[in-house]
């Protein structure tokens, strides 16, 4: 390009101002020679500055593997050198810009293992780039590829045969691997496919004409991204902005801000607000101290309405006569992102568009192998590993087909507990109520409830002399639990004497009832999902056995409170020791009436050597490490 | 929509739906140009109310003479509220530039005093006027980008970022930093200022300015706190800066360009990337990763 000079910025400017966006990604490996043309990329269309340049020229010396020639792989190979380091393998994202087009290209590892990486980078390109080594051909790794960027939505691919110096130039071998590429690719919904040989490492192809391969007389790379109409082209092209910001300045002013995500919008055209379905009329488009006669898919803006609807973020407004589907069920493919596997009736949040919900995959259907495309059977979905599943929300949501509208049917799955990114998620339809109520695939269990909690159910049962500090450990413990999330209750003599067993004494059945009924709560609210604490004296061995049978192994964790005798009654908080003494008090447990300490209690504390917050700690321990 | 529009929908959208998430949000403001982008799409964000956060300024009281009176215009125009920050410690041991170095300097006057503005407030979304291009370990940076407890960048803990969707959750303790301008390339960034009339620094102007040459660099003598080295006598010089930081680590350009048109101009026909004059960049093999590592922008 020539040197450009003030006087006609002007008009360099308005170039500039023409000129549209175009985003791709790179698939393939470093082997495929994928660093060298993205490196070629860059060097080609001059976005190299001088400095790059002179650093690219010692580091070819130093460590290329083109002899005294520049290595380009070099300009772009961070992310390999990471991989060998071992450290986030990522998507990187590079521009570079030609006389027609801006290009921002997603830079990702090929590799199986980072497939949701590949997926990252393909949900906002336009195009994909799959390379090949002319000398391999198609490869299970091409097959991957073409299945991850078509599933996410993109429908241009250039397939770009490298390497054509290492076997000849040879016309043969690139038509027999374009042919094979468009036997498998027959059912993907492509609205381009150019294949173009090349030879990155000398720039055969990529921004001139190869003088080696005067057989192809298709475009050069660079002619075909700068040509290539990736222009949207939906049938219908109706108005969708999901508001994401209620703008309220003050009491005359109402804006419901967004990103127009489909259609056009002028003032004056009927609009439907969803999920509420009120309709009323655009009042003005504002944009900055402006008010627009019209704006178009991809522009942020501000509307204000006719009519007082409510609106809030979450919310759709769209052309009131084609308004988009609201639903609560649906099929969706969903890549998993997370070393945890995704287990069905587990809930995360959804985002979808502006808004965030609860969301819950009833069923399986099938997992996809990413390499064949083959249908398996699965339980869970690890990661990297995509599925077809039936999801239910918490609330309805406005959406589209992700085939139809990539903005409107993509999602993503957050876990509730550590706040990560897990999942990736394409709607593919709703599923009608009537027909596809899939609410009985799922058995409601102890394990579904405690699994919606992010915790395993237990009974914690805290048994000591009166005075032992049960309930101001079981209490600290408690609160401690909350503060983690942990759903929790507390059964002690207070609450379950006043109400549940209001109609029992003290006499030995008695105290028999009230324990086997304080087991009995405990084991609904164990089933229930909850973490139960239960700090009675239960002084009878044969009481806390029959208790503890009422759980599964494992579930119930007998903590003894093993505060001496003395110390007890030193304590004697309420004034029952002495009572007892004074003969006032029958059949108090220490003084006149036993109490059996555990055989094999799960953990044993004294509150009269560790502080009740060192007690409490110990239990967290003891049920953590389970 | 052309270029220039998309890139000011996308800020705009991810400028709307940080605030949407946050808890406490706000906007780092470090008086250059990128920051005078920054500041004019959050007002395009919520116009006509004025952004919903407040400026934070981690002041090194290093910035070149004519920041400062910058910073007062803005504030001034946009209505909105600033809130500056010095390192108390740094400012009491008087760390400088000069006599500790560049890395002590930058690591006590920025990121130490950047962590401490950010505990003393309690902010959970910080927006950041980083660009991809800038830098190699900026390539792979997300537009949120989480940061856990201290501030820390964990590479390994960044979310994956799919579609226009950004998760925006975190706990008491975590923040992220939002990047709305992520996309963009330095040249966007002069014709955006350009076409939208953006005031911004004078320094980035071509002017006859007192400079001395040191490790190849064009050193402006700001004020009387530059100590001068045997033999260096400050001359007059027509230089300019693209990119503007604390006033002895940052060097400037011989330039003619005084006029926006001239600067694009320049800048189109560059022959050297645009961190190459900040000294802090090269200062250590790999220096942008740790820095960042440790809780800089």
């Amino acid at each position: 390009m020539d040197q450009l000079h003030a006087k006609n910025i002007v008009e360099y400017l308005e170039e500039q101002r023409q000129k549209e966006t175009l985003r791709f990604i790179t698939c393939g490996s470093v082997d495929d020679g994928k660093s060298t043309l993205i490196g070629r990329l860059l060097y080609e269309s001059k976005c190299i500055f001088d400095d790059q340049l002179k650093a690219l020229e010692s580091d070819s010396k130093r460590y290329g593997t083109q002899g005294e020639k520049i290595d380009f792989a070099l300009l772009v190979d961070g992310l390999e050198a990471e991989r060998e380091q071992g450290i986030t393998i990522d998507v990187a994202y590079r521009f570079f810009a030609t006389d027609r087009r801006r290009y921002i290209v997603a830079d990702t590892p090929g590799h199986e293992q980072y497939t949701r990486n590949m997926a990252t980078g393909a949900s906002t390109a336009q195009l994909a780039i799959l390379l090949i080594d002319a000398r391999k051909g198609i490869l299970p790794q091409t097959r991957r590829h073409h299945r991850i960027v078509t599933m996410m939505g993109i429908r241009h691919i250039v397939l770009a045969v490298n390497k054509m110096d290492l076997v000849g130039y040879d016309a043969a071998v690139f038509n027999r691997i374009e042919a094979d590429y468009r036997v498998f690719a027959k059912d993907a919904t492509l609205d381009t496919l150019q294949a173009i040989p090349l030879a990155a490492i000398h720039g055969d192809n990529v921004l001139k004409t190869s003088e080696a391969m005067p057989w192809y007389t298709g475009p050069t790379l660079f002619e075909h991204l700068d040509t290539v109409d990736v222009s949207h082209t939906a049938a219908r092209e109706a108005f969708r902005l999901p508001v994401q910001w209620v703008n309220r300045p003050n009491l005359n002013y109402r804006g419901f801000c967004g990103r127009i995500a489909e259609g056009k919008v002028r003032p004056g055209d009927a609009v439907r607000v969803l999920p509420s379905g009120r309709t009323t009329t655009v009042r003005s488009i504002d944009f900055w101290e402006e008010q627009l006669s019209e704006a178009e898919a991809g522009a942020s803006i501000t509307l204000t309405l006719n009519d007082e609807v409510d609106v809030s973020r979450g919310d759709l407004i769209v052309a009131a006569d084609a308004p988009p589907e609201v639903a609560d069920q649906f099929q969706v493919r969903i890549l998993w992102m997370a070393e945890e596997p995704m287990v069905p009736g587990r809930s995360y949040w959804m985002k979808v568009h502006a808004k965030e919900i609860t969301a819950t995959v009833m069923e399986i259907k099938h997992r996809e192998d990413v390499n064949t495309g083959a249908h398996l059977a699965a339980k869970v979905l690890n990661l990297n590993e995509i599925a077809v599943a039936t999801l239910v929300t918490s609330q309805p949501v406005v959406f589209e087909p992700y085939t139809t509208n990539r903005i409107l049917g993509g999602f993503i799955l957050i876990d509730r507990l550590t706040f990560a990114t897990v999942g990736a998620g394409m709607v593919d339809f709703a599923l009608r109520r009537a027909s596809n109520i899939h609410w009985q695939a799922l058995e409601l269990g102890k394990l579904q409830r405690a699994m919606l909690k992010h915790q395993t159910p237990r009974c914690i049962w805290f048994t000591g002399l009166s005075g032992s500090g049960k309930s101001t450990v079981a209490n600290m413990l408690e609160k401690r639990l909350h503060a983690d999330g942990r759903h929790t209750y507390m059964l002690d003599g207070d609450n379950v004497r006043h109400g549940l067993n209001r109609d029992l004494g003290f006499s030995e059945a008695d105290r028999v009832e009230n324990l086997r009924r304080v087991g009995e709560v405990a084991k609904l609210m164990v089933d229930a999902g909850l973490i139960v604490l239960v700090s009675f004296i239960s002084p009878f061995r044969a009481d806390r056995q029959t208790a503890r049978e009422l759980f599964e192994p494992g579930e119930f964790i007998e903590v003894h409170v093993d505060t001496p005798l003395a110390e007890c009654e030193r304590r004697d908080v309420k004034g029952l020791y002495a009572k007892a003494r004074r003969g006032e008090l029958k059949n108090f447990t220490g003084i006149d009436s036993p109490y059996e300490p555990p055989v094999a209690a799960e953990l044993v504390i004294d509150t009269s050597k560790d502080n009740p917050e060192a007690c409490a700690l110990q239990v967290l321990k003891l049920i953590e490490g389970r | 929509m052309n270029h220039y529009q998309q890139l000011e929908a996308e800020a705009i959208e991810i400028i709307r739906e940080a605030v949407a998430g946050a808890r406490k949000p706000v906007m780092m403001y470090s008086i250059g140009k990128d920051s005078s982008v920054m500041l004019h799409l959050a007002r395009k964000a919520f116009y006509p109310a004025p952004p919903p956060f407040p400026l934070l300024h981690v002041d090194t009281t290093w910035k070149f003479q004519a920041m400062y009176a910058h910073r007062a215009r803005m504030v001034e125009e946009s209505g909105m509220e600033l809130l500056t920050h010095t390192n108390p410690e740094g400012l009491k041991q008087n760390v400088n530039p000069f006599t500790h170095g560049s890395n002590y300097h930058t690591d006590v006057m920025k990121t130490q005093a950047l962590r401490q503005a950010l505990d003393m407030h309690g902010f959970d979304v910080v927006f950041g006027g980083a660009r991809r291009d800038e830098e190699k370990s900026r390539a792979k940076e997300r537009v949120f980008s989480f940061r856990s407890a201290g501030h820390r960048w964990d590479p390994k803990s960044q979310r994956p970022e799919l579609w226009n969707l950004y998760n925006t959750r975190t706990r008491p303790d975590e923040s992220i930093r939002v990047f709305p301008i992520s996309n963009w390339t330095e040249l966007d960034i002069w014709q955006y200022l350009h076409v939208e009339k953006i005031p911004i620094v004078p320094l980035y102007f071509a002017a006859k300015r007192p400079v001395v040459k040191r490790g190849g660099m064009w050193i402006m003598v700001d004020d009387d706190r530059m100590p001068l080295e045997p033999g260096e006598i400050p001359e007059m010089r027509m230089v300019r800066f693209r990119t503007l930081g604390c006033y002895p680590l940052t060097a400037a350009i011989e330039s003619p360009a005084t006029t926006m048109e001239e600067i694009i101009a320049e800048t189109f026909n560059t022959v050297s990337s645009e961190r190459e004059g900040r000294l802090i960049d090269s200062d250590q093999p790999g220096s942008m990763e740790k820095k960042k590592q440790e809780g800089y922008f």
